[in-house]
């Protein structure tokens, strides 16, 4: 018990933390918007983590479909002038399609071999968007894109407000990824990304469930790229350029892959840290190389994965040996 | 009708027979084995009537039903059950953990219910607990249930493996070789509990290189060698057939080997 409410006060905490924050840099708009920012890749890294953490398929379209997300709402708002909630709904919903439509072929491949199809097919959104002029203006981008549309007495014009409306995206995410990994549906995933094999003998139809985890993940992409959209006013088709996928699996790796909190941490670390180093330019790199080559062969499972298997190996040396075979269950049904 | 029929089954990979027509039948409530030198045939034999492998001819019929051609989940879910020769176990969570998702394919719990946790996700997740908690206390793991697999014993691990196929429900068990790499006392305690099973109504069909576990408990054996059936028949047949004892067993009348 003491362990549910330890880490409930921890999330009570950040959202808390979270909430307060642009209280704290009210008139300071650059941390406010690197925040967001860094809030929006998270719920792309959330994305990520699904189909790649729990499902166990390296998907590195993302940028892509990020992208598909971004100008759909960019064209939607700028060309057809469209209220951008309606917008962004089709924005997730066409993201979406895109997805479930290039998922069933790519999921027909395994392995590295679904990693560099996806990334293929990540690179082939780039090359579309870069050179389909009369849709997506080519080089030139996508500019003017419009703030979200007030709602009633609720308007998005400052910085914090906008601020607000990523968090509360970002949390919505974060909750239905939590829901989905602890729910029957996410030990579904997860057992395909222990074995497809045994999962398939466990009667679980792999080729459905691997399908419906893409399409979420992509979801998510989609919806993080309309808010970065409506958050930078103006997109190019650096967007879906491959940096930006190996940035998410960056961020994802080093914050924890496969864990729930991962991604916040890894894309909060990674977001602070650029702005850090933004003087050494491209220099950054290399610090970031080597952060990430000692994290792969040290902690592969990220920095929440290491410190949960610290902890774990801390408490399995605190019981004593006759206990360490301990299980709750029983020992309350002796208690009653 | 036969509970399990294997018609004429043949699996060519390129130029090699792997199975080479082979007829067969297992009957319910049984325990059967399959023995034969490595490289006879043995685990593609099962993976043919699993699914994993479609047959280049022949057929394979599951009560009365053809399932030649039936993907490997939905065979699962008519009571199809199996092992692997390596256990593929998630290292990192916890024993329980492990056997939960071996209910999975009786429930009928989709996305929505997960991120809306309504009421029929929960039940079945309570479900899905008990079903697992029993299959431990079947296979007598249940007082390490919360226990990290990466620091259970490779038995243990032969049996969670067992606990998880038997979270299915399953007819019929196809364990591919359950005693591999454990010492004498412990595949005694597997040859129990695979008694147990049969005892419990469930079919075993089991591949096994340990000849004293063999002969003590199966109900028939078939030897199989170079893909193709060389005998048939009880454990006494066995031993005295003059073919097997040529083919397999190198001249010696009864191997001792474990």
């Amino acid at each position: 018990m003491g362990k549910i409410l330890n880490q409930r006060t921890v999330i009570a905490v950040l959202v808390i933390f979270a909430l307060v924050f642009p209280l704290i840099y009210a008139d300071n708009r650059y941390v406010l918007h690197v925040m967001t920012i860094g809030f929006i890749f998270a719920i792309s890294v959330y994305g990520m983590n699904l189909i790649a953490g729990f499902t166990g398929q390296l998907s590195l379209a993302h940028a892509g479909f990020f992208a598909i997300g971004a100008y759909t709402l960019g064209i939607l708002t700028t060309r057809n002038e469209m209220n951008f909630w309606l917008a962004l709904l089709l924005a997730v919903l066409l993201t979406s399609a895109a997805g479930l439509v290039l998922g069933l072929i790519a999921l027909r491949t395994k392995e590295h071999f679904f990693a560099i199809y996806t990334l293929i097919v990540g690179y082939l959104i780039y090359l579309l968007i870069d050179k389909w002029d009369g849709l997506t203006g080519g080089v030139r981008g996508l500019i003017g894109i419009p703030i979200p549309d007030p709602i009633g007495p609720l308007t998005f014009e400052s910085a914090t407000s906008m601020y607000y409306l990523v968090l509360a995206f970002l949390l919505l995410s974060i909750f239905i990824s939590v829901r989905i990994v602890r729910s029957l549906t996410g030990r579904t995933y997860i057992a395909i990304r222990n074995s497809e094999e045994l999962a398939q003998t466990l009667g679980i139809n792999t080729r459905i469930n691997k399908l419906v985890s893409f399409v979420i993940s992509v979801a998510y992409a989609g919806l993080a790229g309309a808010l970065y959209a409506s958050l930078t006013r103006f997109i190019g088709p650096d967007v879906a350029s491959t940096n930006m996928v190996f940035n998410f699996l960056m961020y994802l790796i080093v914050g924890g892959i496969g864990t729930l909190s991962g991604p916040l941490v890894g894309t909060m670390l990674f977001i602070w840290l650029e702005q850090f180093l933004r003087s050494y330019q491209e220099y950054h790199l290399l610090i970031f190389g080597p952060i990430l080559v000692l994290m792969v062969i040290f902690f592969p499972t990220g920095i929440v994965g290491g410190f949960y298997k610290i902890k774990a190996k801390l408490q399995h040396k605190k019981l004593p040996k006759e206990s360490k075979y301990f299980n709750p269950v029983p020992e309350k049904s002796t208690e009653k | 009708m036969a509970f399990i029929e294997v018609k004429g089954i043949t699996k060519k990979f390129g130029g090699l027979t792997a199975v080479d027509n082979v007829d067969f039948e297992i009957e319910q409530g049984k325990i059967t084995a399959i023995i034969g030198p490595n490289g006879a045939g043995k685990s593609t034999f099962f993976n043919l009537i699993n699914g994993f492998h479609k047959p280049t001819s022949g057929r394979v019929f599951f009560e009365g039903r053809d399932i030649t051609k039936l993907p490997v989940h939905l065979g699962a879910r008519l009571g199809i059950a199996r092992t692997f020769q390596t256990t593929h176990l998630f290292e990192q969570s916890t024993v329980i953990d492990n056997v939960i998702v071996g209910h999975r394919l009786r429930t009928k719990s989709k996305l929505f219910d997960a991120v809306f946790r309504t009421k029929r996700e929960k039940q079945e997740e309570h479900n899905a607990y008990q079903k697992a908690m029993e299959s431990l206390e079947f296979v007598g793991m249940e007082k390490i249930a919360q226990v990290p697999v990466s620091t259970i014993t490779q038995e243990e691990k032969k049996r969670l493996a067992i606990a998880l196929a038997l979270a299915t429900d399953p007819k019929v068990m196809f364990l591919d070789e359950p005693a591999a790499g454990i010492n004498p006392d412990e595949t005694e305690g597997l040859a129990q509990l695979m008694k147990k099973l049969a005892a419990s109504g469930i079919t075993i069909c089991t591949i096994e290189h340990k000849m004293q576990m063999i002969m003590g408990m199966a109900d028939k054996i078939m030897v199989l060698n170079q893909g193709a059936k060389i005998a048939e028949g009880t454990p006494n047949e066995i031993k005295n057939n003059p073919v097997v004892i040529e083919a397999y067993l190198g001249g010696e009348p009864i191997a001792e080997a474990n």
